[in-house]
């Protein structure tokens, strides 16, 4: 009876061992024909402001080649940028322009540019007869910074009263609400600041998180800034226009460089890439902040794909490019884009990004 | 056929296989080992990732309140300060309230009415805190924190504790949420520590005449109090870590005021804020250095705590025992 023991393991194990040499596939037993159906695994990381538009891209493409499995992971735009330095995936994605030394970090990183995304500036606030003011409140050329650095601190402050002579805007304190959490949002945001006030690029600067001048209140994502903005009278915060319109926030409209006050749309966010769009560079990445034209909105922003411009694995590489032409050209993935509100990138931007694309190579030879 | 007897040694051997004594007790030992090994591979992992960020920060980090990603200038004071604060404010609340519940369930409910109510509480554990969170900002912070808040500010504003202004996210709200989160801890166990005491105790002072109150007050409470206490410690442990509820009504403002009304920050809700998008180094590890003194601050409140629960548990017995 005292062997019952070893007797039983012995079983277990040989029985484990057996299961596992089932499993095995027999090597060389499949011949090389067409991929089967998802046999393609493409892992993708990185930021979580394109997420929703990718996973619904990636959803999309499914139908287009069925061989292709995207997998992408939303772990922000710095793990994305890491993983793709570190080649433990396929392509990563970013809001943010890479540093010198990320460049430097991952020889060879190509930064493509896939939809761009507008900020608004929401607000909350009751005028003195205690209604809630709806209409747009205008927000002159420097204002926006002016409050963010705390130098205006009542929402009857002259700059903003001449803007909006017919809102009778309150005596109020201005409650300032921004992203706690580091984000692309944030990074788009700081970036028009620095570009439009020169004591914020000073001071502040251009980052997923920065050192807020004024503290206010730090709301988590999205949500956490629309929920203290409905909360508090006399606050304001900024949110991603796509936000901002499915939850039908107040939001404002902005001066831009030329003087004119702009509202975000598909056409004014586009209008702000064209300014650009002729001198995107070899990097392809660049902001489109206070972009110059009459009727471009000022914050905005890129978001991109880290893909290298060498690919090592040919077959992995040419899908990798098929689905970003795909997604930057194709009538379908645009629809995608515009119903979740992100902006697609207008023609003279798109044929720079199809002709770098077309300059991708696998191991020193041109991909297809 | 003559059998050959067996060594003793060898006897006593499969004599102790066959009861797997042996294996059982290797086992245990390993499941506790293991425990051990991740504590230890923890604290590792977290010193030996921070080592550019602690050169060049050293002690200040401790004491700076700066925090400029842009510059890579990182000080944790405010966080450190947000999460004593909220936490010890939590378990404050937290403990005579989850006593009452645990009093209630063990000693006076009616029958009927204990195991329902006990699952109740229980099951409050059992809520996600992202749930906490979300619940926290958009229903009990404009309907219950804020106007708190505010009779509290307008009572009591004179006091630098209840200074304003009042916005309503703040170390208030994220004390208030965490005092939610670690009741059913506290007074699940605490209910259970008040049952292992055995029933000679109540009788024997209910016979020299004791009112339920002075049973419960008087021999029950100081009978039971090392395990209290350390019901206490779980959720203090609880409540110091807590990331993400916290995150969403806290503010996350690097305020130093004394003021619990006004916005602050926590040592988890900052690395849960900032840790996916944090893309330089230093920056990075300034993060991971948040997290290694949250992991110092979490073993030293510990140590006190059990500490003064072997001090109690010393006293208690010979004295108090009815």
């Amino acid at each position: 009876m005292q062997f019952k023991w070893t007797l039983g393991i012995a079983a277990l194990v040989s029985v484990a061992l057996l299961a596992s040499a089932c499993a095995t596939p027999t090597p060389g037993a499949q011949p090389t024909a067409a991929p089967k159906a998802g046999s393609i695994a493409i892992n993708g990381a990185g930021a979580t402001f394109p997420f929703p538009l990718y996973s619904r891209w990636f959803y999309d493409y499914a139908f287009v080649d069925t061989a292709a499995k995207f997998n992408y992971q939303s772990i922000g735009s710095g793990g994305g940028i890491a993983q793709i330095t570190a080649k433990t995936v396929d392509f990563g994605a970013s809001d943010a322009i890479l540093t010198d030394a990320q460049y430097t970090a991952a020889k060879n990183i190509q930064m493509i540019p896939t939809v761009a995304g507008a900020i608004v500036p929401t607000y909350n606030l009751k005028a003195d007869d205690g209604k809630v003011i709806t209409a747009t409140i205008k927000f002159p050329f420097t204002a926006i910074a002016d409050i963010y650095l705390g130098k205006i601190k009542k929402w009857n402050d002259p700059i903003l009263a001449q803007a909006n002579p017919d809102l009778k805007l309150p005596n109020k304190d201005i409650l300032v609400v921004r992203r706690s959490d580091g984000s692309g949002t944030t990074y788009a945001f700081t970036d028009y600041l620095s570009q439009v006030s020169p004591e914020w690029k000073d001071k502040v600067g251009t980052a997923n998180s920065v050192k807020w001048p004024v503290e206010g209140i730090g709301g988590k994502g999205n949500e956490g800034v629309a929920a203290n903005v409905a909360q508090n009278d006399g606050a304001i915060g900024y949110v991603e226009l796509a936000y901002a319109k499915q939850n039908a926030l107040a939001y404002g409209s902005v001066q831009n460089q030329a003087g004119e006050y702009a509202t975000a749309s598909v056409a004014t966010v586009q209008a702000a890439m064209s300014d650009f769009g002729t001198n995107l560079g070899d990097k392809l990445a660049l902001s489109i902040a206070n972009a110059p034209s009459k009727t471009a909105w000022p914050l905005a922003t890129y978001t991109y794909l880290l893909i290298y411009m060498d690919q090592t694995d040919c077959v992995k590489g040419k899908t990798v490019i098929n689905f970003i032409k795909w997604a930057i050209t194709d009538p379908a993935a645009e629809k995608s884009a515009t119903a979740l509100d992100y902006i697609p990138l207008p023609d003279a931007v798109r044929t720079q990004v199809v002709k770098k694309l077309g300059q991708v190579t696998c191991n020193g030879k041109p991909i297809q | 056929m003559k059998q050959t007897p067996q060594p003793l040694w060898l006897k006593t051997f499969t004599r102790q296989i066959q009861h797997g004594d042996v294996i059982f007790r290797a086992l245990t030992i390993l499941a506790s080992l293991i425990i051990l090994a991740t504590f230890v591979a923890i604290g590792f992992e977290l010193w030996q990732n921070t080592t550019l960020a602690r050169e060049k920060f050293g002690l200040s980090f401790l004491t700076s309140d700066e925090w400029d990603p842009v510059q890579q200038q990182f000080g944790a004071l405010p966080t450190i300060y947000g999460t004593l604060q909220t936490s010890l404010f939590a378990l404050l609340l937290a403990l005579p309230l989850g006593l009452g519940i645990a009093i209630f369930l063990a000693e006076l409910a009616p029958t009927w009415l204990r195991a329902p109510l006990g699952y109740v509480v229980e099951l409050l554990a059992a809520v996600p805190s992202v749930v906490y969170g979300l619940w926290g900002l958009y229903v009990y912070l404009p309907n219950f924190v804020k106007p708190t808040a505010q009779f509290l500010n307008g009572t009591f504003g004179f006091l630098p504790l209840f200074e304003g202004p009042v916005y309503g996210p703040s170390r208030f709200a994220a004390s208030l949420i965490l005092t939610i989160m670690i009741l059913p801890t506290i007074s699940a166990l605490c209910r259970d520590v008040l049952l292992a005491i055995p029933n000679t105790q109540r009788e024997a002072a209910l016979a020299l005449g004791a009112t339920k109150w002075e049973m419960i007050s008087q021999v029950l409470i100081p009978y039971g109090l090392s395990g209290i206490l350390g019901t206490a410690i779980l959720g203090l442990g609880r409540a110091l870590g807590e990331t993400i509820a916290v995150t969403m009504v806290i503010g996350n403002n690097r305020d130093l005021s004394p003021s619990i009304l006004h916005p602050g920050y926590t040592m988890a809700s900052i690395i849960a804020n900032e840790f996916a998008e944090a893309t330089e180094e230093i920056y990075l590890q300034a993060l991971i250095e948040v997290g290694l003194v949250l992991f110092f601050i979490t073993l030293a409140l510990n140590v006190l705590a059990r500490l003064l629960v072997w001090s109690v548990a010393r006293r208690t017995p010979s004295e108090l025992r009815a």
